[in-house]
Parts: structure tokens; sequence; C-alpha cells
């Protein structure tokens, strides 16, 4: 099976708005592929595109060798999952699923045994007969997916497939999903906002924002080191904490929290702590005062908002220049503990932070900081 | 959980509407009733009229309970007039004008729905502008074309320049824009062409909407009166309201026959609102609606 490739794609929509700009990317044979972003970063006219249902404004999508910028969307062995399913309601599961391949010319008996090897991977055989509107919403997904892989493409297109379905049949689904990318291994562009859905599912993670792709690489290494402030404050829940920052010989100092980081030029920094890497202060370790305001227990670990002395920042979209720091003296800071660790609001911590796991970012381009030492 | 719908299948349910209509009398009936019966009453004397003798219609005041059933009114108005002919005529011509109402009012609301074409938006407004248009100013020029085309005194003249209508193409374009865009877009992946999507997917989701158009034309093509007068005068031609008025004149004086002849024109559209009442409550219920 081949790949995907974008290559500088752009696509303005009328009235100038530019919804993907000179976006490239390549997405391997067999590859789970993950575009993500917040709403309105470009990442389902991304993949719009790619479906033959947008105009590609300027540069190439190619599937293998073939360039498919003018091939219409019956012809570019595509098939794709929408938000909501978009099953055909006058027509039963077993025709919803066979559509596709009675368009193509497939022999009555070949469409038989395609759906048949579907329904049978999908548990879909006792719902053949039953109309779109007889299902649950698990089952209408399990047909929408059965409708796209019955058709053995050369991609498969995902647009949020998961965010209609509630929270737990979504998780029971998402493995589903995996199992079959793992069984089929067709290439496969799934984009989501869910960053849950991007960390679990993907090969590849592209962090999308404001048309312009962000970060592209597996997931632990966008967690891990995370390219600029937007991916950083976007991958992660509870997000990571931005702090303001100056830097001289190599300290950096936001509030009481003083980090030494060797070779950091002198200037202004954000400093940026992941909520689980923030512990109690033991010993020597930098720290800062931490004043608890809200406790909430996850059972599997606590997640603890309050405040610490410093200016907070937001994560700007995309390598925006001017960082915003929120007006105050204190910024609000989360951190997440193992559930033995049960502060009551009101109370004071001193919060330890590991120099080594603070990421740091350049304040005037929001770009990470190469580490030197 | 983001908020986008999932698309619900059948979004028209015949129960939404019986909801409701279980009790047999409401406070209302007392008001509807007298109404009812008000408009029921010119049917009802025009059946029995039907049914009387000439003597008996010239009786005053006039009874509403025929002495007898005169069943050889309608027989002699058969006998006196081509009826079999005129039904059959506006049979066809109604006929071939719904299925071509249908037929192209889908294909142009369809591309004013969906398909981005340059002008598009002008071009609609003028279609729905000549809805404004009274017909007594456009008879003489539509006479002159359609006698141009040699189809004066032939059912070509009622039936060509009706094949489709400025209404039905905004009736037909409203429906077709509610339907959830992502059918069309699964089914062009799924390998149809543009006029696959609308006759697979589209069409088949758009009864309530093209019942409503059928139903209509039917009556408008049915019932019309001024522009058969016009192009047609041979009496074989004749449509059932023509021919009816050229009965009229000749039966004034018989006022059972003439009835009987009104009683048989009407039948047909009797049975079809009968038949289809609810796509007229559907289609205007619905036009608003979205889920």
């Amino acid at each position: 099976m081949p790949g995907l490739t974008f290559d500088h794609v752009t696509k303005v929509f009328a009235g100038d708005t530019v919804a993907v700009d000179n976006f490239s990317l390549s997405v391997k044979d067999g590859e789970f592929m993950i575009l993500v972003g917040p709403s309105g970063c470009g990442k389902t006219t991304a993949l719009r595109m790619v479906a033959g249902l947008e105009r590609i404004t300027s540069g190439t999508i190619s599937i293998g060798d073939r360039v498919i910028n003018d091939v219409s969307p019956r012809d570019r062995d595509i098939a794709m999952v929408f938000q909501n399913y978009a099953l055909y309601p006058h027509m039963t599961v077993y025709k919803n699923l066979a559509f596709g391949l009675k368009q193509r010319r497939v022999p009555k008996d070949e469409i038989a045994i395609r759906v048949k090897g579907v329904t049978s991977m999908l548990g879909l055989d006792d719902l053949l007969g039953r109309r779109p509107a007889q299902l649950s919403g698990g089952q209408r997904q399990r047909v929408a997916m059965g409708r796209a892989l019955v058709r053995q493409p050369a991609a498969f297109l995902l647009d949020e497939p998961l965010s209609n379905l509630d929270a737990k049949l979504r998780v029971q689904v998402r493995g589903d999903l995996k199992r079959l990318h793992q069984r089929l291994d067709i290439t496969t562009v799934y984009v989501t906002h869910d960053q849950v859905e991007a960390m679990t599912l993907g090969d590849r993670v592209a962090v999308m924002s404001g048309g312009v792709l962000q970060q592209l690489g597996p997931p632990q290494d966008v967690y891990d080191l995370p390219v600029n402030l937007f991916v950083a404050g976007f991958i992660g829940s509870p997000p990571m904490n931005l702090l303001r920052a100056t830097s001289r010989d190599g300290v950096a100092t936001a509030g009481d929290l003083s980090l030494l980081i060797p070779g950091l030029a002198d200037g202004e920094v954000v400093v940026g702590l992941r909520p689980e890497h923030l512990r109690i202060a033991e010993g020597d370790q930098p720290a800062m005062e931490f004043h608890v305001e809200v406790v909430e227990p996850l059972g599997d670990g606590v997640i603890v908002h309050g405040s610490v002395a410093g200016q907070l920042v937001t994560a700007p979209s995309g390598t925006q220049a001017v960082l915003s720091p929120l007006p105050g003296e204190r910024a609000e800071l989360t951190a997440k503990f193992e559930p033995t660790v049960r502060p009551t609001p009101g109370e004071r911590l001193r919060l330890g932070v590991d120099p080594a796991k603070a990421h740091v970012f350049d304040a005037r381009t929001g770009d990470a900081i190469a580490r030197t030492g | 959980m983001s908020a986008t719908p999932v698309l619900d299948a059948e979004p028209f349910r015949d129960a939404d509407l019986k909801k409701g209509s279980r009790f047999w009398l409401s406070p209302w009936h007392l008001v509807l009733l007298p109404i009812a019966l008000v408009m029921v009453l010119p049917l009802l004397w025009m059946v029995v009229t039907s049914l009387q003798t000439l003597n008996e219609t010239r009786h005053y005041p006039p009874t509403l309970l025929p002495n007898s059933l005169e069943w050889n009114n309608y027989r002699a108005v058969l006998q006196e007039a081509p009826f079999a002919r005129w039904f059959l005529n506006t049979l066809i011509v109604t006929v071939v004008v719904v299925i071509g109402n249908l037929l192209f009012c889908s294909l142009a609301g369809y591309a004013f729905a969906r398909i981005k074409f340059f002008g598009r938006e002008v071009a609609f407004v003028l279609i729905l502008a000549t809805l404004m248009v009274p017909f007594q100013v456009i008879i003489i020029p539509e006479f002159l074309i359609v006698r141009r085309l040699g189809m004066i005194d032939s059912l070509g003249a009622l039936i060509l320049p009706n094949l489709a209508g400025a209404f039905g193409i905004f009736l037909l374009r409203q429906f077709f824009r509610t339907l959830p865009i992502e059918l069309e877009e699964a089914a062009r992946i799924d390998g149809c062409s543009r006029l696959g999507v609308l006759f697979k997917i589209v069409l088949p989701l758009s009864g309530p909407a093209l019942a409503t158009l059928a139903v209509i034309t039917f009556m408008w093509t049915w019932n019309d009166f001024l522009w058969p007068l016009i192009t047609i005068y041979n009496p074989d031609h004749m449509t059932l309201q023509l021919g009816l008025a050229t009965f009229q004149g000749a039966h004034s004086s018989t006022t059972n026959l003439l009835m009987a002849a009104n009683v048989l024109s009407l039948l047909p559209i009797l049975v079809l609102f009968f038949v289809a009442q609810r796509y007229f409550i559907r289609g205007i219920a619905t036009s608003g609606l979205k889920g």
C-alpha cells in the first residue's frame, strides 16, 4: 500500500482565510498518522483535501507517486469516516456497507463475501437488516468503520470518529481501532482534538495550529520535547504550567523559583513545568512555595490546583512572537501527585522541580531553547 | 464531547403528526364544526343536485334530500359530451407535467442547493422573481412562443411550458439544503457522480418534498383553465376544465346534468387530496425543521 504526501499544501478559503498554510507531511505506507490541534487549526481541512472534498489552493497531495489534486473523490481510492458517521438513512446496514462496492461495479457475490468479512470482524452480523436509525451510537460508529474498511482503500481517513461516543465507549473503540490498524496495516490519517487519542493511537503525531504544522514526531517525543510554547501547552493533560522567567548567568528565575540551567543565554524566557513532574520538595532541590486551593483525587493520582509567586504565560497559537503574561503577582499552577499525597486546601507546600525536566522557551519567539547541559 | 449531532435517520415520522390527535372532541371542534359544515354544504348540494330530476332541481325552496337517485344523469352526461376523452387528455397532461416537474425541478434545485457556479445566487433570485410576475402578463409572449413551435391546439401546448417551475425549484432547493451534506460527501467518496448522489442519496431522502411538489403540481395542472382556453380549440384536445366550461354553456338550463359533470371532474382531485393530504401537512411542517 502506498503512502500519502502533502507537499507545501495551502488552502485559502473565500474571504482570504488561510486554513492550511504551506503544510508538508509525509505519511508512510501503513502508518497511523494523527493530525491534532484545537478547533479551527486546519486539521479537518487538510483531511478533506485528501478526500477531494476541498480544492487545494496550492501545493500537491499525492498517494504513492500519483498526484491527486485534480482527481475526483471517487477515483482517489480513499475511504473516510465522518464525525457524525453519515450513514445513508434510507439503506439497511448491509446496503450501507455494499454501496461503495456496488458503485464500483464489484460482482454481487464478491460484495457479499467482502461485506461478510467486515461484518464478522466488527461484530455487525446481527444488524445487517437494520436501518441506521435503529442502531445505537456505538453500532453506527462500527458500521461507518465497516463502510470504509470494506472498500479496501489505499488510505483511510478518519475525522474525529470517536467524538460522538460516550466516554466509556470511546475508550473501548479506541482500543478496537488500534487493534484493527495493527491487523490491517492501512495507511491512516486520523484527525482529532483529543490529545489522549493523539497520544495513544498514533505512530506519529502532527500538531497543528493556525494552519501551520507545529511539530511532527512520535507521541512520546512530542510530549517529552515540545518544540514551542503552543505544543507544550497543548499536549499533556493537565497542561504544562508556563511561567515567565528571567535568565541570567545560566539561572532562570520565576517568582521564588531559581533553576540552574547551564548554557542558558541571558534574557526573557518561559519555564514550562509538567504537573506530573512536580514533587514535594526534598533536600536542596530548587523549590517554590505553593498555596493549595483545590484538590482533585483521581484514584491513581491527585491533581492539585493552587498558586505560586510569579507570572503565568498563555500558550500562543503557533510561533507567535508576543507573549502576554497574565496579570497578577501570583500564578495559577497545577501539580499532579501520587495518590498517597493528600494536601488540604489552604495548605502551603514546597514544590520541588527537577531542572532536567523543566522546559525552557524563548519568551520572544516561543521556540524551545536547546539545552546544552 | 463535541456538540455535533449524529445524523439521525428518517427525520420525518408520521407519528409526530398524529401525536395529540387522539382526543375525539375538544373545544376547538365546536368552532371548527360549523365552519366545516359551511365548507361542505356547496359540495353536498352539488352531489345531491347531480342525482335529482330536472323538476326537483327547480323546486323552491331547494331540497337537500332527493326523492330518487337519478344515476341516469351521469349516463346522459357521458353520452352528450366526450368526457372520457377529456378525462384522458387531462390525465396525460397532468401526469407528464408532474413527472417533468419532479425531474427538472430536482435537477435545478440540486444545482442551486449544492453546486457552486458563477452567478448562482443571481440566477436563483431571477428565477424566484418570476414567481411575482402574474400569468396574465406572460400569456401573449408564451402564446407566441408556443405557436412558433407549432403546438397550438395540441396537448403539447399544455405540457411543454409547464414542465418545470420556479416554485418547484425553490421548494426542492430549500429542502435539499436541509439534508446533511456529509451524506453526499460520503456518497461521492463511495464512488457516486453528482447525478448519482442526487438520484441515489438525495431524492430517496426527499420523499415528503417530492410528494408535496407532486400533489401541488397535480392540482394546478388538473384545475388549469385559462391556458387551455387560449391554446385549445378542438373538442377532442380539450381538458376536463375546458370541456366542462363548454358543456356548461350548452347546458345552462339542465342543472342536474351540469352538476353531474362537475362531480365527475372533481372526483379525481378529491381522491388525491384524501390520499395525499398528509404530504401537504408534512411539506409545510418540515420545511422549517432541521434536525
